[in-house]
């Protein structure tokens, strides 16, 4: 037999223990330490892709695409504030730290935020006189770690967002390694410069739904009950924890799927913890409704909306609003392939970079270097971040006018269906074509 | 003096009078009856204010304090002078749990006993507990001063930054990074100061001081297993 004739088996790369797999394993053993990363859930998971919204049909009739009005306004906080916040359109940009991101970019957010018409949120590390001079409607978080707060920020903000959860990392705090504490920031936290700084994963001075609701008490005596307080959860448990922050006197429960973003944490606890955003909507609703305030309590969904569909989709299965801030971040300029031979000395490429803990983005908007923030002109970037916002919004206004509703709150599940069997389950909208999802009685 | 019924007028009214005095100080000296364990009792307030609450508070007493002096005559909830910016807060009885919790600056006087996690994440607040405190006291704590007259329970101080503890008595164990450090002169300056304006009967020679070793303050994964 010719040796060299026989047939071999090819290569088989093995999909347990992929490419990057191995080299996780190998990154570890040679370091030691976990990785630390920013983002969101890179893995697929059922998301708003797998629902299509049915359109209008002989049974329903559309509206006028440019000439039929589709109203885009939200208001929340109605329940118990004074003064809840009006919106032009339902998307929100989500709370991102001065820290974790630049002055600049955090100036750039509230500039194109406030040119579209709504809010903008600060994060962990307080809150800084750029971004509340250049937000019109700014959302100050209440968070475990507490940096930076202070009675004279909370009375500046138009609203109150207690956080208890990320969908990024639901149950874990926040970091900060020592390379982003710069004299400002350490300043801000009160911590010493250069340190890694691990935010608290649980509040300092209140455990459990009763205190919260105590704590809320405090908070609105302080700010004179005007002000609307958002209670924010990481998407785990959503209809319980919708339920207790409703029970803890909260005006708006804000909810983060797993797929949100955040600044740093580890890859094991973005990839494995939390729930699918999709997953999320639907027991919130239902928890709303169960206890007679959906549409009084607003609900503000986020986790990996990136398009005017997206927007629609969450609305339709009974958000008020939807928050953005991966994506948000990407239209200011993160990841941008101007920037690819700047990713690739750093190891890595356009779109897959993540490393901003390391404080050495390209595109200067996760750092704290001046020399790297200085790349982001905070106002070209808020115009981005403008047009894009209106673009979302005509997308989600295009799909609700196909669907005949004159305002994006109209939209509803009837309107949808999956074309999966888990986006069926999870959204709780029929497969496509049937009248069926997993879980409805009856068949 | 004004008068305040808190039980018949309600806690709205309270706030909302003592925070009028933030624009404008119309009257200096307030005293607050039947506060029943109420909570939230004299939050937010930012003027040179004197309130004395005669009884026992609920949650939050005092909380985000700025300027005012406090005076509570009975013991208090959790949280007491949450946040506090500046000011004073005194308590003749006990404080409950997270007392001080996150406080920026301003002096905490506890004349009785602290509970768990008093002065937790402390970011530049002084207390001073004339009695015994609980367990995870100061966990986190970032800058500021706990002096304690009376023993300390477990893991104080675990994974501090930069505050100082003051014990007098014993300290049942230290948390994760934190150890007796010297006591230097500055250090018997600052404590000499604050146990004066505590109006506590110690001597600063008593005390022995702890803080952070700051072994933990760049991860490293020799230290895995202190986190
Ligand atoms: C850079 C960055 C920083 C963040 N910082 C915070 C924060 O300080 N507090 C917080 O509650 N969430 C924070 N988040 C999470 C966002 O508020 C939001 O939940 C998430 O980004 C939404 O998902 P998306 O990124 O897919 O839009 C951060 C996210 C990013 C990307």
């Amino acid at each position: 037999m010719d040796n060299n004739n026989i047939p071999r088996t090819v290569p088989i790369q093995s999909a347990t223990f992929s490419n990057p797999t191995n080299a996780e394993i190998r990154r570890a053993a040679a370091t030691g330490i976990y990785d630390i990363r920013g983002g969101g859930a890179k893995r697929r998971v059922p998301h708003f892709d797998d629902l299509l919204f049915l359109g209008a049909s002989v049974s329903r009739y559309p509206l006028e695409g440019y000439r039929e009005k589709c109203e885009t306004k939200v208001t929340l906080g109605t329940r118990f504030a004074k003064k809840p916040i009006e919106l032009d359109i339902p998307i929100t940009i989500a709370g991102m730290s001065f820290g974790a991101l630049s002055g600049p970019a955090k100036e750039a957010l509230g500039r194109g935020a406030s040119a579209a018409g709504t809010s903008t949120t600060t994060g962990d590390g307080g809150m800084t006189p750029e971004e509340r001079g250049h937000s019109t409607k700014l959302v100050y978080q209440y968070l475990p770690s507490r940096y930076g707060m202070n009675p004279n920020d909370l009375r500046k903000a138009d609203a109150i967002e207690v956080v208890v959860g990320q969908g990024a990392k639901p149950g874990g705090g926040g970091m900060l390694l020592g390379q982003k504490i710069s004299d400002r920031v350490a300043e801000m936290r009160t911590l010493p410069k250069g340190i890694d700084q691990r935010s608290a994963c649980r509040h300092p001075d209140w455990t459990g739904p009763d205190d919260l609701e105590i704590k809320i008490l405090e908070l609105r005596e302080i700010t004179d009950w005007q002000v609307p307080i958002y209670v924010k959860v990481g998407g785990t448990r959503p209809y319980y924890d919708t339920a207790l922050a409703v029970k803890a006197g909260a005006d708006v429960v804000v909810l983060d799927g797993m797929q949100g973003g955040t600044a740093a944490t580890q890859d094991v606890f973005i990839e494995h913890v939390g729930l699918p955003t999709l997953a999320c909507i639907r027991p919130a609703v239902q928890a709303l409704q169960d206890l007679g305030v959906h549409r009084e309590v607003q609900l503000v969904v986020s986790g990996g909306i990136r398009t005017g569909a997206d927007v629609a989709k969450a609305l339709a299965l009974g958000a008020d609003a939807v928050s953005i801030g991966t994506a948000a971040m990407i239209a200011l300029g993160d990841n941008d392939p101007r920037w690819e031979d700047e990713y690739q000395k750093l190891g890595t490429t356009t779109g897959a970079y993540d490393d901003w803990h390391e404080g050495l983005d390209p595109a200067g908007i996760t750092t704290q270097d001046p020399d790297l923030a200085s790349r982001l002109d905070p106002v070209e970037a808020g115009r981005r971040l403008r047009n894009y916002l209106k673009v979302m919004t005509l997308e989600a206004q295009t799909i609700a006018r196909a669907c005949g509703h004159n305002h994006l709150h109209n939209l509803e599940p009837e309107d949808l269906c999956a074309l999966t069997m888990e986006a069926a389950a999870m959204a709780r909208v029929p497969l496509a074509g049937t009248e069926w999802y997993p879980g409805k009685a009856g068949f | 003096m004004q008068t305040y019924n808190l039980e018949a007028d309600g806690l709205r009214g309270l706030n909302t009078a003592l925070q009028a005095q933030n624009e404008n100080v119309t009257e200096e000296s307030w005293e607050v009856n039947n506060p029943k364990g109420s909570h939230a009792v004299a939050v937010g307030l930012n003027a040179p204010i004197k309130v004395t609450v005669n009884g026992s508070t609920g949650y939050y007493c005092a909380g985000m304090n700025q300027q005012a002096h406090v005076h509570v005559k009975g013991s208090v909830g959790p949280g007491v002078a949450e946040n506090m910016m500046s000011g004073v807060v005194e308590v003749e009885g006990d404080a409950s749990q997270y007392a001080g919790a996150t406080g920026h600056g301003g002096l905490l006087n506890i004349k009785g006993n602290a509970s768990s996690r008093c002065g937790i994440s402390m970011k530049g607040i002084d207390i001073v507990v004339h009695g015994n405190i609980g367990h995870m006291c100061a966990f986190m704590g970032q800058s500021g001063n706990l002096v304690v007259l009376g023993d300390a329970g477990d893991a104080l101080g675990d994974s501090c930054y930069e505050a100082r503890f003051f014990v007098r008595g014993s300290v049942k164990s230290l948390g994760a990074d934190c150890i007796e450090k010297e006591m230097r002169p500055e250090h018997i300056e600052i404590l000499k100061d604050l146990l004066e304006r505590a109006g506590a009967d110690a001597k600063p020679e008593e005390f022995k001081r702890y803080g952070s070793a700051r072994q933990l303050y760049n991860f490293d994964v020799d230290n895995a297993q202190a986190y």
